[in-house]
């Protein structure tokens, strides 16, 4: 059981250090990197104190302790994904709407350009 | 193309994508048929000679800047119609297989009924229209799904041959389904509590190239469109049924 908490431990570090960067990098925009840092942050919390992952696994009904914190994991994941999802639905609506606006005003210019007299 | 300020004002609308086989031959017959009217041919990036084939013809090109889907380009098209004005707008796709003889009797409908949407329907007046045996269970599938939620029967569901007055340009130029939207764009109507109706229309086979829904895509297009009809159903929109002009 230490040897996985353990490993939660260092996958929960890394991914702090990892979201950290590519937050400092500008490779993930701030607001974008909240979630990531508290799935991060509650997994290393859980993982090191061993009084509150077996006071979560008995509100889970499990005696196992290192399946509450997977279970935990999994839901904290799927959260974070399903946010994501809503992100890029919204980009991708934000997106389609700019390129419908670049095209039209694209034939208003060559409409434009069409009507103005040649000079030279 | 300028801003029209004529109550019969009509722009037939052509979404294209790769298409350079088809679409010039489409432009000119909708020409003939109707010298009068502009053609907007809208450009959904093609990889091909589509705008240039369209240009050449007689249409003028909208081009989008990256590739939307169908349902992108014909918003982007719904768009420009409604802010220049236009009270009428006729969707005619690309491939051909839309016949631009019946353009006449589509406009008088979309005049004359008070309807916001007509129909182009392969499946009036008698005509045996051949469809693949998925596609034609998915039709078949729609009209028993959509009966109770529109409140009419409608023969021809996925037709694209389309007409719409003022009232719903509006409405789809701020909303309008993106992936297969023609099923979808009935509901969306129906929220808003406007009317349709289908007319006759002859379909023909594609003048050139290639459907893109295959059998495989029939089955996501159902499930697709299933999943859109009732999200679109459980939208809640005012349900006060508007008054016919």
């Amino acid at each position: 059981m230490t040897g996985l908490l353990n490993f939660f431990t260092g996958l929960s570090l890394a991914l702090l250090i990892l979201v950290l960067i590519s937050v400092r990098r500008a490779h993930i925009r701030v607001e974008y990197s909240v979630a990531w840092l508290g799935a991060a942050l509650a997994l290393l919390v859980l993982s090191r104190y061993h009084w509150l992952l077996e006071r979560l696994a008995a509100v889970l009904g499990t005696a196992d302790a290192p399946l509450a914190l997977m279970l935990v994991t999994g839901c904290l994941f799927l959260l974070v994904l399903f946010r994501v999802s809503m992100v890029v639905s919204e980009l991708k609506d934000a997106n389609i709407a700019l390129a419908q606006r670049v095209a039209i005003l694209e034939f208003h210019l060559r409409t434009l350009d069409e009507k103005a007299p040649t000079s030279g | 193309m300028r801003t029209v300020s004529n109550p019969d004002s009509l722009l037939i609308l052509v979404p294209a994508f790769n298409e350079e086989g088809a679409v010039g031959a489409v432009v000119r017959e909708i020409r003939r048929v109707l010298p009068e009217v502009p053609v907007l041919v809208v450009d959904d990036c093609s990889l091909d000679g589509t705008p240039m084939v369209a240009r050449e013809a007689g249409a003028e090109v909208m081009t989008l800047p990256h590739h939307l889907g169908l349902g992108g380009a014909v918003q982007a098209g719904y768009k420009l119609a409604f802010e220049l004005g236009y009270q009428y707008v006729i969707r005619v796709d690309g491939d051909g297989q839309h016949d631009p003889a019946c353009l006449p009797r589509i406009l008088e409908a979309l005049r004359t009924s008070g309807c916001e949407m007509v129909i182009g329907s392969r499946f009036l007046g008698g005509r045996a229209y051949p469809t693949g045996l998925v596609r034609g269970l998915g039709i078949r599938f729609f009209r028993l799904v959509l009966r109770p939620i529109l409140g009419q029967r409608v023969e021809d569901p996925t037709s694209g041959f389309v007409g719409v007055a003022r009232p719903a340009l509006e409405v789809f130029s701020r909303s309008f389904p993106l992936e297969y939207p023609e099923i979808e764009a009935l509901v969306v109507l129906q929220r808003k509590a406007f009317r349709f109706r289908e007319i006759p229309c002859r379909f023909r086979p594609r003048l050139a190239g290639r459907s893109t829904i295959t059998t495989l895509k029939s089955f996501y297009y159902i499930l697709h469109v299933l999943l859109g009809v009732f999200v679109n159903v459980l939208k809640y929109e005012g349900r006060r049924r508007r008054r016919g002009p």
